[in-house]
């Protein structure tokens, strides 16, 4: 190669940049990838390799970062997103073109629906075939744009230090989400141009921190107004850190707390059961759906009305006016109209809110929570002799594990139950698909949680059908001997669709019934623990024993198989029209 | 129901427009008109969009636009005094005798004829959309043989100019979705048990 001139002849002269003290040799498009990826503080990849991305993974042979492999990339976009929950760093899956990035679209669309930070980096042919239908070509950049925050397809590798810092600033501020970089096998082997500039180029995204501080005194003095106030805290308290913010704030100003799936952990529920109402909406407790439909004031800290939460628009919480704080404007009057909206970072927001709260006694609204609460706490019928009953196993779970354990789950009736009867402590302790609702994240999601936070037990509660989507994954978490821990409330049915066949459809059980392998002897063919567990007496010696297997450990609870999650509000009632099961 | 023309400054980006397009698509969201054009500056296109639905809807189309990372800047221009312009080529089915005619309606709208056939004229209008629709009905009993039109684009008036350097003004509140009770009127949903 010949030397590069000095300097443009028509250039005038320039006083000498900063960063020229040892001239850079070139680098090539991967190289700068993962250069910048350990800039951004990138410990642990998970993905899976294939032709178009092959160069990359050729750099990352000697790059300090882990490489977990899965064995599909869905299974390594959800161990991304478990790691980012876990621990609130933006998680990193690197896979290869068509039949990579498609299977990786269920992982994508999941973290966006729940806005968890992530960054996805995928093969590509090269730009040259790029539209001529090439082997393992599929147009990503357009499968994926309606399950990403922003996705790019990156043409000149001068432009990828710049496009991957975009990619990081872009998934972790704001509303959260996954960012998509497709990236076409020339553009990773070809070398770019010496100091090539990666500053960012963003001019229209001003992600919102601060709130307008108008907006945040009315909020505070229709707080102080209020006499029958509710917190509605859903995952934007969790992703912007600010549980602390908010416990000072429910206690400061005396009010009850109600968490969504994804706000569990934002107050701890031992420590603050005096204030916690637990889960609210479809099957969340009876106390929190009431105390919402009698609340004169709702204040909603990063939650967004989803209709699961809110049941039926119409007579949403009929006497309140609504406070609606979140980073995203556009969640703000989107399925509910909001009397006071803040735009802004949660913790931030109540920061500057808290000096503005006073103390209110609101001694007959606590009276009339107390009340709800001792009549309609979270309950379920005892089992006949033996029989194991699913909200059992999560006592127990709760109990032996001193509601300390990083819970997983998957999609259906247990993932309900571990939000009932797991008691939530701490953010970031709950990790669940709340929004696209994806069976088989639990098992790959632990995996993540597992690698992202090593000191803390973590647990997959998952349903029969949820873990075999994806529970090839046991050979990775065998693999590299994960300390992951995986408890099926194992019914035999596709559960949640069972329970809805039943009440809904008179018993016509269409393809929901499930014929399941031996869960233990499937663990210990991928070479991990398995335990079987048919009797409720020998329960608590089953759960102590699995964790105490360091390794990875499915246990397989037999439970009763008809039983279904109360309270309910069936699809088109009020959040107050629950059907309580017999329990009350 | 209301017509909204939405001014959008995008990064010129590949993949830019499939993105708005997209999201309108998949948020179910009306497109009337979209057009894209380079502005001054090479880095950024302009984007007119006009979309009617109710003030829910287009309130939600603007803050969507905003989500998009491309996008840089977006007006409701229905809210500010602009000037709004689509651009007509329209053949029309004309044999000789009647050229006289259409020159006459040609001159009345200020429009030109940009081409003549042995049996048809090709008339260039300019203006608002009311105009062209207006000229379009009187052409009809000729014949049209075809027609395009590019979209509205649109410019805010000078004198507002002040006014959209600052803050956008609040857009007005939609209408409840819930009811409306206050402690005085009697409550449309009952209390839960106490």
């Amino acid at each position: 190669m010949a030397a590069k001139p000095q300097a443009a002849p028509s250039a005038p002269p320039q006083p000498v940049a900063t960063s020229t003290a040892t001239p850079q040799p070139a680098r090539t498009g991967a190289q700068l990838l993962v250069d910048v990826l350990l800039e951004e503080g990138v410990e642990v990849i998970f993905g899976f390799s294939g032709g178009a991305i092959l160069p990359t993974f050729d750099v990352l042979y000697e790059a300090p970062i882990r490489f977990i492999m899965s064995r599909c990339e869905q299974g390594a976009g959800h161990m991304a997103d478990g790691y980012a929950r876990a621990t609130g760093k933006v998680g990193t899956v690197v896979v290869t073109s068509g039949p990579g990035a498609t299977n990786l679209t269920t992982a994508l669309a999941t973290a966006y629906m729940d806005s968890i930070p992530m960054v996805a980096i995928t093969g590509q042919v090269a730009t040259a075939a790029i539209g001529n239908d090439a082997f393992q070509e599929a147009d990503v950049v357009g499968v994926t744009r309606p399950v990403t925050k922003h996705n790019v397809l990156v043409k000149n590798a001068d432009d990828l230090p710049r496009v991957i810092r975009e990619a990081y600033h872009i998934a972790r501020t704001g509303r959260p989400g996954p960012v998509l970089v497709d990236l076409p096998k020339d553009v990773q082997v070809k070398t770019a141009s010496a100091g090539c500039n990666g500053e960012m180029n963003l001019p229209g995204y001003r992600p919102r921190v601060k709130g307008n501080s108008r907006q945040i005194r009315l909020a505070a003095e229709a707080i102080n107004a209020s006499e029958r106030p509710v917190l509605y805290v859903g995952g934007g308290v969790i992703s912007s850190g600010a549980s602390a913010e908010l416990r000072q704030m429910a206690r400061k100003g005396n009010i009850p707390v109600t968490t969504t799936l994804l706000g569990m952990g934002a107050i701890d529920e031992v420590q603050d059961a005096d204030l916690a109402l637990n889960m609210l909406g479809m099957h969340g407790s009876a106390y929190a759906n009431f105390a919402v439909q009698a609340s004169d004031l709702l204040i909603a800290v990063g939650a967004r009305f989803d209709d699961r939460v809110t049941g039926k628009l119409e007579t949403f919480a009929p006497h309140a006016r609504i406070i609606h704080i979140d980073v995203d404007p556009s969640s703000i009057s989107k399925n509910v109209d909001v009397d006071i909206p803040v735009v802004g970072d949660a913790r931030s927001v109540l920061q500057d809110m808290l000096p503005l709260i006073e103390y209110r006694d609101r001694a007959a609204w606590f009276e009339q929570i107390a009340r709800w609460k001792a009549q309609y706490p979270f309950q379920y019928q005892q089992a006949p002799e033996g029989t194991i009953k699913p909200q059992h196993v999560i006592r127990e779970l709760s109990r032996l594990t001193d509601n300390d354990a990083i819970i997983t789950t998957g999609v259906g009736q247990h993932q309900m139950w571990a939000a009932q009867f797991y008691r939530w402590r701490f953010p970031r302790q709950m990790i669940t698909s709340g929004g696209l609702g994806t069976m088989g994240y639990g098992f790959p999601a632990a995996m993540g949680a597992c690698i992202g936070v090593p000191d803390r037990q973590v647990i997959d509660i998952d349903g029969d059908g949820s873990f075999l989507m994806t529970c090839n994954e046991l050979a990775t978490a065998a693999e590299y001997r994960l300390p992951v821990r995986v408890v099926i409330l194992n019914n035999h049915w596709q559960g949640m669709v069972r329970q809805w066949q039943e009440l809904f459809f008179g018993r016509r059980y269409m393809a929901s019934r499930m014929v399941n392998p031996s869960f233990a002897k499937v663990a210990e063919a991928f070479g991990c623990t398995g335990i079987d567990v048919r009797d409720v007496r020998d329960l608590p010696d089953a759960i102590a024993r699995m964790l105490a297997t360091p390794g990875p450990v499915v246990m397989d609870v037999h439970v009763e198989p008809e039983e279904n999650v109360y309270p309910m509000v069936a699809v088109g009632k009020s959040l107050h029209e629950m059907e309580m099961g017999g329990m009350a | 129901m209301s017509k909204h023309i939405f001014s959008v400054l995008v990064q010129n980006q590949p993949g830019v427009l499939a993105h708005i397009a997209g999201m309108f698509a998949a948020r179910g969201f009306n497109i009337d008109s979209l057009v894209v054009g380079r502005t001054e500056d090479p880095a950024f296109s302009h984007m007119v969009i006009v979309s009617s639905g109710d003030d829910v809807t287009m309130e939600q189309i603007r803050k969507q636009l905003g989500k998009i990372v491309t996008t840089v800047k977006i007006r409701d221009l229905s809210e500010q005094k602009c000037v709004e312009r689509d651009l007509m080529l329209i053949r029309v089915h004309c044999p000789p005798e009647r050229r006289g005619e259409l020159r006459d309606l040609t001159e009345v709208f200020r429009a030109s004829i940009v081409d003549v056939g042995p049996s048809s004229v090709m008339i260039q209008l300019t203006g608002t959309e009311d105009k062209i629709e207006a000229f379009v009905e009187l052409c009809r009993p000729y014949g049209i043989k075809q027609l395009s039109r590019t979209g509205v684009i649109a410019v805010p008036r000078a004198s507002q100019e002040r006014e959209h350097d600052g803050p956008p003004a609040p857009a007005a509140r939609p209408p409840r979705v819930r009811q409306a009770t206050t402690s005085s009127q009697e409550t449309a949903v009952p209390l839960p048990p106490s």
